[in-house]
C-alpha cells in the first residue's frame, strides 16, 4: 500500500523463471508504478517546485489503491442500503469521515488547514438530491467511478467524461436558461462590481454563484459558537460533535434497520440485551474488513493530505498553485485572479469540469466568461492541473491493485450502461455544481472539517437515491419481465 | 451480454450476470434469488468485483450460505444455497 516510487526496484529484484515477474498482470502493474515513478523524477529535474503537483498525484495512487482495495464508493452506500438491505459500505463511509476529521483537526490545531467551508442553503440539498439519483443509473460517485475505471470498466470511464462535459456546459450555459434564474439574483449580482468580462449577469450559473450563494454564509461550527480554544473548537466541537457523534448515531441507526435481525437469528439470541446489541454494531461495523481498513486508510491519508499541502504552501509562500504556475511561466490556463483550482485535498469534480472546458476551449468555445472558469478556477492544460492529476492518480492506483489482485478486466459495456453512464454522468455534473461538489468535496471533506453543512448534502444524496433505487426496481422488474432469459 | 437465468433442474439454478456493473449483479442476483425455494442452489457468473462484496453481505444478511467461490482473473463464479 506503499506510494513511494522505492516499491518499483523492490520488485524487479524477484526475477526468476518462477517469479513474479513471469506473470503479466505483475509486469503491467510495475509498468504504472515505475511510469509514476519516472514521471515524478522527470518533473523534479524540470523543476523542483513540481513537488507541489506530484504530491497530488501521489496521494490520488494512494486513495486509489485504498479505494479498490476496500471496493469504496459512496453511490453503493446509499444504493446496496436500500437496493439490497446491505450496510457494509454506509458503515464504511462513516468510519473513513471520522478518522479524517481526527486528523483535520491535528491539521488544524497545527496551524496548516486550507478547509474553507461550504455556504450553507438549499441548493446543497438540491444538489445533493440531483447527484444521488444520478449515481444509482451510473453504477458510482466521481471517485468510486475513477477506480472502477483503473479496474477496467469503460461504462466507468463514460460517466467520467459525462460529468466532465456536463459540468463545463452547465457552469457557461446562459440565454434561455437565464430565465430560470430570479430577478434578485441579477440585481445582487451586479451589485459584486465583478469584472466585465466575465459578463456575471449572463449565464444561469454566474447569476447563481454572485446573486445567490455569494450572499450565504458558511462556517465551521466551532466558528459560529465563537469558541476560539483551538483544542477545544478542533477536536470536541467540529471533530467530536459534527462528525463523530452524527457518525455513531447513523451507525446505530443502520444497525436497529438492517443488520440486528440478521444478527440476532445468526448469533440465535432469543432475549436480545444492550450488551448483545452493543456485540452486534461491532460485527457490523468489522464484518467487511475490507471496507474498515480502507475507511481507516483513505481518512488518514486524506488528512494527511490537507497536511503536506499545507506545509508545501507555507513553503513556497503561495495560496494557490496558479501564484506557482504564474511564476513558471504557466499562465495560460490562469483565471483572471492568477489562480487556479488548487483545493489542497481530496476532491474530484471541478477538475472533470477543467478537463471537459479546456477541450471546449481547445475546439474554440469561449469558457471563461464566467465566474467558475474564469474568476476561479481557470482552465489550465490537462497536463499541469494538479487535482486532475489527483484523478489520474486515483485511476492508475487502482489499477495497480487491481491487476496484482487479478480483478482488472475490460469490461466494454452494453448499451443500457452506456446511456445510464452518460445521463446519469450528466445529472451528476449539475448536482455536484449546485451543490459546490460532489459527495467528497461537498460530503466528506465539509463534515470532517467541522462543516456541517456536507449533511445537508448527504441528505440530498439519500432521498435522490432512495428515490433513484425504487425506478431502478421498476427498471429492473420491466427488465426482467420482457426477458425471455429470465423468465421461469 | 443479456442477464441470463436459469434453472439446470433438481433446485440447480444459474445467472449470468457477466458485462454488468453496479448495481445490476446484486439486483438481479437479489431477484433471482427471490424466484427460488430454501434449499436451492444458485451458481453466480459475474464480472465486477465490487458486486461480490455487496452480494456477500446481503447472503450473510438473509441468512443465503455462500459456500463456494471460484475468483479467476476477473471472472468470479459463486454457489450460494437459499436459506
Amino acid at each position: 500500500m506503499s506510494k513511494e516510487p522505492g516499491v518499483y526496484v523492490d520488485l524487479t529484484v524477484d526475477e526468476g523463471p518462477s517469479g513474479w515477474f513471469t506473470q503479466k498482470e505483475n509486469r503491467y502493474a510495475a509498468a504504472i508504478m515505475a511510469l509514476v515513478a519516472l514521471g515524478s523524477v522527470w518533473a523534479l529535474l524540470q523543476d523542483t517546485r513540481w513537488v507541489y503537483l506530484l504530491v497530488y498525484v501521489w496521494f490520488g495512487l494512494a486513495y486509489g489503491m485504498f479505494l479498490q482495495y476496500g471496493r469504496f464508493c459512496m453511490a453503493s452506500a446509499v444504493r446496496d442500503l436500500f437496493a439490497v438491505g446491505v450496510p457494509r459500505m454506509a458503515v464504511g463511509i462513516m468510519i473513513a469521515v471520522c478518522l479524517y476529521s481526527l486528523v483535520a483537526a491535528t491539521v488544524q490545531v497545527s496551524g496548516f488547514n486550507a478547509f474553507h467551508p461550504h455556504p450553507l442553503g438549499w441548493h446543497i440539498i438540491i444538489g445533493g438530491l440531483i447527484f444521488g439519483f444520478g449515481i444509482i443509473f451510473t453504477g458510482g460517485c466521481a471517485t468510486g467511478s475513477l477506480y472502477k475505471a483503473g479496474e477496467g470498466n469503460l461504462g466507468s470511464v463514460l460517466v467520467i467524461i459525462s460529468i466532465s462535459f456536463s459540468q463545463a456546459i452547465f457552469v457557461v450555459l446562459g440565454g434561455w436558461f437565464d430565465k430560470f434564474a430570479p430577478a434578485s439574483w441579477t440585481t445582487s449580482a451586479l451589485d459584486k462590481g465583478m469584472p466585465e468580462e466575465l459578463s456575471v449577469t449572463q449565464g444561469w450559473f454566474d447569476l447563481f454563484t454572485a446573486g445567490y450563494v455569494w450572499d450565504l454564509k458558511g462556517s465551521t461550527l466551532a466558528a459560529m459558537l465563537g469558541v476560539s480554544n483551538p483544542i477545544v473548537a478542533s477536536y470536541l466541537i467540529n471533530s467530536l460533535l459534527v462528525t463523530i457523534l452524527p457518525a455513531i448515531v447513523i451507525v446505530v441507526l443502520l444497525y436497529a434497520f438492517y443488520y440486528r435481525k440478521g444478527h440476532v437469528r445468526r448469533e440465535k439470541i432469543e432475549q436480545p440485551v444492550l450488551k448483545d446489541h452493543i456485540r452486534g454494531i461491532w460485527s457490523m461495523v468489522t464484518s467487511s474488513k475490507n471496507t474498515a481498513i480502507a475507511g481507516i486508510g483513505l481518512g488518514a491519508f486524506a488528512g494527511l493530505h490537507v497536511w503536506v499541502t499545507g506545509i508545501l504552501r507555507d513553503h513556497y509562500g503561495i495560496f494557490n498553485f496558479g501564484e506557482m504556475l504564474a511564476d513558471m511561466g504557466h499562465k495560460a490556463g490562469l483565471s483572471i485572479q492568477d489562480t487556479v483550482f488548487d483545493p489542497g485535498y481530496w476532491y474530484i469534480t471541478t477538475q472533470e469540469a477543467q478537463w471537459g472546458a479546456w477541450v471546449m476551449e481547445t475546439m474554440g468555445m469561449d469558457m471563461r466568461d464566467n465566474i467558475f472558469f474564469g474568476l476561479d478556477n481557470g482552465v489550465p492544460n490537462p497536463l499541469i492541473n494538479a487535482p486532475g492529476f489527483m484523478s489520474i492518480g486515483i485511476i492508475l492506483g487502482a489499477a495497480v491493485l487491481a491487476l496484482l489482485r487479478r480483478e482488472f478486466k475490460i469490461k466494454v459495456p452494453s448499451m443500457e450502461t452506456v446511456v445510464f453512464a452518460l445521463v446519469g454522468g450528466l445529472l451528476m455534473g449539475i448536482g455536484a455544481r449546485v451543490a459546490m461538489g460532489c459527495n467528497i468535496g461537498a460530503y466528506f471533506a465539509t463534515v470532517s472539517n467541522g462543516d456541517p453543512s456536507g449533511w445537508l448534502f448527504l441528505l440530498g444524496m439519500v432521498a435522490g437515491g432512495y428515490v433513484g433505487v425504487k425506478l431502478f426496481n421498476l427498471w429492473i422488474s420491466w427488465r426482467v419481465s420482457r426477458s425471455d432469459d429470465f423468465a421461469l | 451480454m443479456a442477464v441470463k437465468f436459469e434453472e439446470l433442474g433438481d433446485g440447480q439454478f444459474q445467472l449470468d450476470v457477466c458485462g454488468y456493473s453496479c448495481p445490476h449483479p446484486q439486483m438481479y442476483t437479489k431477484k433471482a434469488l427471490q424466484k427460488m425455494s430454501g434449499g436451492d442452489v444458485l451458481t453466480l457468473v459475474f464480472d465486477n468485483p465490487s458486486s461480490g462484496e455487496s452480494i456477500a453481505a446481503m447472503c450473510e444478511n438473509e441468512g443465503n450460505e455462500l459456500f463456494e467461490r471460484e475468483d479467476n482473473n476477473g471472472s468470479f463464479i459463486w454457489k450460494i444455497r437459499k436459506g
